[in-house]
C-alpha cells in the first residue's frame, strides 16, 4: 500500500512541479516522498525509478503520438544517430527515473534518523 | 541517519543532475533537453494543435483578427494601418523565431556567440565588411521618416511581445539544441536582416580575381577571356531603345592606364561570397497577350534553399491597403506580392556596387593614410566580438573616406602581399528601401508604382508591375554609381579622390519600359540594356534564362496562367541546346571507344531538357567541365589561386565564333591543338566521371544534382535531403543543388485576381510541426498553391481553421 501511495505522490507531485519548475524538482519530490513515506532503501529506489519512468514514458508516448512522430524520428537522428522514435521516448524514461530513484534512495536514507 | 550511503547516494543525484542539466560530461544536457514538460518534446506539435488565440496588448490602437487557413495562412485585418505591423511581427516570431534572430545575428558579424570560435572568421568578415555600420545608418534614415518608422516600431513591438510571452518549454528547439535565450528585437536588426539581403544580392564582386587576372595575362588574352559583350545577349530593355547622353560624366584620371589598367600587382585575397547565382525571373504579359485580356504577372527569386524558408506567406489588410504574398521574417511588408489592383515582382540587379582601394597607411598604427597629397586621419570603430565559452575578441577596424579598411595586416582574408584594402559599398550609404514596400503594397498604378519604387536603392532590383487597368512596367531599378568604363572592375588606387565614385546615376536615367509594343516585359538577371546605354555596366551577367524567357514570351499569345505556370517551372536548358552542336560536330566518332560511344549516343539524342531522370542532363554537364579544363587548364597552370576564370558564355560564344579560338591549343604540346581534338579529349576524360557516376547509379539528373533544403544549422535531420527535382542553372527552373525558385508566384489581374505560388518549405520554423515543410513535395513536382485574398466576410469560408484575436 505504502509502496502504491509513494509511487502515486511521486508521479503526480513530479507532473505538478514540472509545470512550474526546472525539470530536476522531480529529484526534490523524489526524496521527499521516500523522506516522508518510510520504505525500504531498495523499495524507495524502485519506486521513484518506477513513478518516473512511467509518468515520464506515458507523457512522451502521448505528446509523440499526437505528433505522430514527427519531431521524435527527427530528434532521435540527432541524439541517437538513427532513426528510432521509441527509443528516444524509453530513454528520456529512463533520464527520469534514475534520477528520481537515486533521489528516492538518498531520501529514504535520510529517514533512518530517528 | 545512516550518514554514508546517504551522502553517497545524494551525491550520485546531484552528480546525475548536474550532468545531464549541462554540457560538461555529455555532448548536451540531455536531462534538460529531454524533460516531457520543458525539453525538446514540447516542441511536437500536436496534430489537431489549435492556433486559435484571443490575446490583448496594451500597444495596440484597435481590433485585429487573424484568420489562420488550412496551410497555417495569416490574413491579417486591421483596423489600423500600424497594428497589421505589431501582429505581422508577432506572427513572424511566433512561427519563425529563432531563424529572423539566427539571421540577424549571422549578419552583424554575432555568430560567435551561438556556435563558438568557428564562427570567428565569419564574423570579422562581415564587421570589416560594415554591416552594422551600415545598418546603423539605414536606422537613422528610417528615424527621419515618420511612416517607415512608425511601421518598424509596431513590428519591433510585435515581435517583442511574443518573445515576453514565451515561457522555457515553448522555445523554438533551436534554442534548446544550442541552449541559449532569444533577446529582445529592435528597429537596428530588422535593418541588419535587409543588409543581409544587400549582401547576399548586391555584395557579390570579383575584384580580386579581376586584378588578378589582369595581371597575369596579356591585355589581349584578358580580352578574350573576358569580353564585356555577349553575342546572345537580350537585353532586359531591348536592343534598339534609344538612350539619351549621360547627365553624369563620369571621368577616368589622367594616369588610369600606367597606374589602374597596366598595373600588374596580384593581389590574394579569399574571401566568402554570396552564390553568384542569386538570381531570380519576372515578367509580365499584357491583357493583349493573354485569353482572358488581363495581364499575368510572374516571379521567381533563386535564392539559397533553406529551412526554415526565408519566407512566409501573409495577407496584411487595413482600410488603407490590402496586400498578399511573400514576406521576409525579420521585417515588415508584403515584399513580392499583389493588393486589390496591382502585382509587383523582382529580380536582382547584379551590378558592381563593391569596390576595393588599396590604402597607403603611414605606419603599423594605421592612424594616418595618404590622400590628396597629404595624411589624412583615420577613424577607428572598435568591433567587441563575443565568444561561446571564450574571452571577448576585439577586432580595431580603420575606416577611411572610402569606407572601412576591410582587409589589412590584422585580418589579410589569405592573402600573401601585405597590403590594406578599404570596402566602398553601396549599402553604406543612407536609404530608406523599405519605404519602396510600403508604397507597392498600396500602390493603385503606374505612378504609385514609379514613386514607390524609385525608394529602393540597394540591392538594385529590376522591378516589375502590372495593374488592372492594364499597365505592365519593369525597372532596372537602384542607385547606381555613374562609372567610367572599367572602374571598379579591379581593385583602384586609394591614395587620392580620382578613382572614387564620381556621382550616382540620376533616377530619370534608370532604365525601364512601360506597356511596349512586344506585350510583355522580363527580366532574368541578364545585362539590362546593350552597350548604347549611356553607362557603363560591368560584365557579369547570366544571359541564357533570359534569352529563353523572351524567346517564348515573344512566341506565345493567348496566354493562359497555365502557360505561365509551365514556363516558370520549364526545364529547357537553353545552354545545352547551343553548346550540344558544338560537341556532336566536332567529335572523332570513330576514336571512341564502345563504351564511350554508348555515352555519346545519349548526349547525342538528349533533348536538352533537364528533368529529373534525364542522363543526357549529367554527361552534358560533366563533359561541358571537361571540356574547359581541356581548353583553359593549360594557360592556367601557372596561375595565382585566386583568379577570376572566364564564364561559360565566353568559352560557347567563342567557339561558336570561331573554330580556332586561341586557348584551343594545349601550350605544353608541340602540334596545335583543334576544337576537335578538344572536345573528343574532353570527352574521353569525361567518361571516367560519367562511367564511375552511372555505376554508383547516379547518372539520373537528379540524383547526380543531389538537390537539398538544408536546416539552418546544417542538421540532416531537419533538413530535406536528395530531393528528386529537375531544373538547372540555364533553365528557367533554375534549381541547382541548394539554391533556386525560392518562391514561384503567378498573378493574373482579372477583376478577381487569380493568384497561385509556392515556397519550397512550410509556414511553420517548427521542424516538429507537420506545417514545417509540407509545400516541398509540391513543390518538387511543379505545383501551386492557390494564393487566396480573402475579403471580409468570408470569416465563415472552409479554408479558415483558426481565429487569433488582438485587441488592447
Amino acid at each position: 500500500m505504502k509502496f502504491l501511495i509513494s509511487l502515486i505522490l511521486t508521479a503526480a507531485l513530479s507532473f505538478a512541479i514540472c509545470l512550474y519548475c526546472p525539470w530536476w524538482s522531480i529529484a526534490i519530490v523524489a526524496f521527499l516522498v521516500a523522506a516522508l513515506i518510510p520504505q525500504k532503501p531498495f523499495v524507495s529506489f524502485l519506486t521513484g525509478f518506477l513513478a518516473l519512468f512511467i509518468l515520464w514514458f506515458c507523457l512522451t508516448l502521448y505528446i509523440s503520438n499526437n505528433n505522430e512522430h514527427i519531431l521524435a524520428h527527427k530528434v532521435s537522428m540527432i541524439i541517437l544517430k538513427e532513426d528510432n522514435p521509441f527509443a528516444l521516448i524509453l530513454m528520456t524514461a529512463g533520464i527520469g527515473s534514475i534520477v528520481a530513484a537515486f533521489a528516492a534512495l538518498a531520501g529514504s536514507f535520510a529517514r533512518k534518523t530517528k | 541517519m545512516r550518514i554514508l550511503p546517504f551522502v553517497i547516494t545524494s551525491a550520485i543525484t546531484v552528480g546525475l543532475i548536474v550532468s545531464l542539466n549541462t554540457s560538461l560530461l555529455l555532448p548536451a544536457p540531455l536531462g534538460s533537453l529531454l524533460s516531457p514538460q520543458q525539453g525538446i518534446w514540447q516542441n511536437a506539435e500536436d496534430d489537431n494543435y489549435n492556433f486559435s488565440a484571443d490575446l490583448k496588448f496594451p500597444q495596440l490602437k484597435g481590433k485585429v483578427n487573424v484568420y489562420l487557413d488550412d496551410r497555417l495562412v495569416p490574413h491579417v485585418f486591421a483596423e489600423k494601418e500600424n497594428d497589421v505591423y505589431f501582429v505581422q511581427g508577432y506572427l513572424h516570431a511566433k512561427f519563425r523565431l529563432w531563424q529572423m534572430e539566427l539571421q540577424t545575428l549571422a549578419a552583424a558579424g554575432r555568430a560567435s556567440e551561438i556556435i563558438g570560435d568557428k564562427a570567428l572568421e565569419h564574423d570579422r568578415e562581415f564587421r570589416r565588411l560594415g554591416m552594422v555600420y551600415a545598418a546603423e545608418i539605414s536606422e537613422k534614415e528610417v528615424e527621419k521618416d515618420p511612416v517607415i518608422k512608425g511601421e518598424c516600431d509596431s513590428y519591433t513591438a510585435g515581435v517583442n511581445a511574443y518573445i515576453n510571452s514565451l515561457t522555457e518549454s515553448e522555445l523554438p528547439i533551436e534554442y534548446k539544441l544550442l541552449d541559449y535565450k532569444p533577446e529582445q528585437w529592435n528597429n537596428l536588426k530588422t535593418a541588419l536582416f535587409l543588409k543581409y539581403m544587400s549582401y547576399d544580392l548586391s555584395g557579390h564582386e570579383d575584384d580580386f580575381e579581376m586584378t588578378n587576372a589582369k595581371s597575369f595575362f596579356s591585355p589581349d588574352d584578358f580580352d578574350k577571356l573576358f569580353p564585356l559583350v555577349q553575342d546572345s545577349l537580350d537585353p532586359i530593355i531591348p536592343k534598339g531603345t534609344v538612350f539619351d547622353s549621360a547627365k553624369v560624366k563620369p571621368i577616368p584620371p589622367a594616369n588610369v592606364d600606367s597606374v589602374y589598367f597596366g598595373n600588374k600587382d596580384l593581389a590574394d585575397v579569399q574571401e566568402e561570397k554570396p552564390d553568384r547565382d542569386n538570381g531570380s525571373n519576372n515578367w509580365a504579359v499584357s491583357g493583349s497577350k493573354t485569353r482572358s485580356g488581363a495581364p499575368i504577372l510572374c516571379n521567381d527569386p533563386h535564392l539559397g534553399l533553406n529551412l526554415p524558408s526565408l519566407w512566409f506567406e501573409m495577407q496584411l489588410s487595413t482600410p488603407t491597403f490590402n496586400a498578399y504574398g511573400a514576406t521576409f521574417p525579420g521585417a515588415p511588408g508584403v515584399v513580392i506580392g499583389f493588393n486589390d489592383s496591382a502585382a509587383f515582382g523582382f529580380t536582382n540587379g547584379g551590378r558592381d556596387v563593391r569596390d576595393y582601394y588599396e590604402i597607403k597607411f603611414k605606419d603599423a598604427t594605421r592612424k594616418e593614410y595618404w590622400f590628396d597629397s597629404a595624411w589624412k586621419q583615420t577613424d577607428f570603430r572598435v568591433e567587441v566580438i563575443k565568444i561561446k565559452d571564450r574571452p571577448d575578441y576585439l577586432d580595431t577596424v580603420a575606416y577611411t573616406v572610402f569606407g572601412p579598411v576591410m582587409y589589412d595586416k590584422s585580418f589579410t582574408g589569405g592573402r600573401t602581399n601585405g597590403k590594406n584594402y578599404a570596402v566602398r559599398w553601396k549599402a553604406h550609404d543612407p536609404s530608406d528601401d523599405l519605404k519602396a514596400f510600403n508604397m507597392l503594397d498600396h500602390a493603385n498604378n503606374y505612378a504609385d508604382y514609379n514613386a514607390a519604387v524609385t525608394n529602393l536603392h540597394n540591392p538594385g532590383q529590376n522591378c516589375v508591375f502590372a495593374c488592372k487597368s492594364g499597365d505592365i512596367a519593369m525597372r532596372a531599378q537602384g542607385e547606381f554609381p555613374a562609372k567610367w568604363k572599367g572602374q571598379g572592375d579591379f581593385v583602384m588606387p586609394g591614395v587620392d579622390s580620382s578613382y572614387m565614385w564620381q556621382g550616382m546615376i540620376p533616377q530619370d536615367e534608370t532604365p525601364f519600359q512601360y506597356n511596349p509594343a512586344r506585350g510583355f516585359v522580363s527580366s532574368a538577371n541578364q545585362k539590362p540594356t546593350d552597350s548604347t546605354y549611356q553607362y557603363y555596366l560591368g560584365r557579369d551577367y547570366p544571359e541564357y534564362r533570359g534569352l529563353y524567357i523572351n524567346r517564348r514570351l515573344n512566341a506565345m499569345n493567348d496566354i493562359t496562367v497555365q502557360d505561365m505556370m509551365d514556363l516558370q517551372t520549364s526545364e529547357y536548358d537553353v545552354f545545352a541546346e547551343m553548346a550540344v552542336p558544338v560537341f556532336l560536330k566536332n567529335m572523332q566518332e570513330d576514336m571512341l571507344s564502345e563504351k564511350e560511344e554508348k555515352y555519346y549516343s545519349i548526349l547525342k539524342y538528349w533533348n536538352f531538357t533537364d528533368d529529373a531522370k534525364s542522363k543526357g542532363a549529367t554527361i552534358f554537364n560533366i563533359l561541358w567541365k571537361e571540356f574547359t579544363k581541356v581548353v583553359y587548364d593549360d594557360e592556367y597552370a601557372d596561375a595565382p589561386k585566386v583568379i577570376m576564370h572566364p564564364f561559360e558564355s565566353t568559352l560557347l560564344e567563342s567557339v561558336l565564333r570561331d573554330s580556332t579560338y586561341k586557348f584551343l591549343d594545349n601550350i605544353n604540346t608541340d602540334r596545335v591543338e583543334t576544337l576537335s581534338d578538344d572536345v573528343t579529349d574532353a570527352f574521353e576524360k569525361a567518361v571516367v566521371e560519367i562511367e564511375k557516376t552511372d555505376k554508383a547509379g547516379k547518372l539520373e539528373w537528379a540524383k547526380y544534382k543531389d538537390t537539398h533544403i538544408s536546416h539552418l544549422t546544417k542538421l540532416e535531420a531537419f533538413s530535406s535531403l536528395h530531393l528528386p527535382v529537375g531544373g538547372g542553372t540555364y533553365c528557367v527552373n533554375a534549381i541547382k543543388a541548394d539554391h533556386g525558385p525560392s518562391w514561384r508566384m503567378v498573378v493574373s489581374l482579372k477583376p478577381q485576381t487569380e493568384a497561385y505560388g509556392i515556397y519550397p518549405g512550410g509556414q511553420s520554423g517548427n521542424p516538429g510541426s507537420k506545417y514545417y515543410d509540407d509545400y516541398i513535395n509540391k513543390w518538387v513536382e511543379g505545383k501551386y498553391n492557390i494564393l487566396w485574398m480573402m475579403a471580409k466576410g468570408e470569416e465563415k469560408d472552409p479554408r479558415i481553421k483558426w481565429k487569433m484575436s488582438f485587441s488592447n
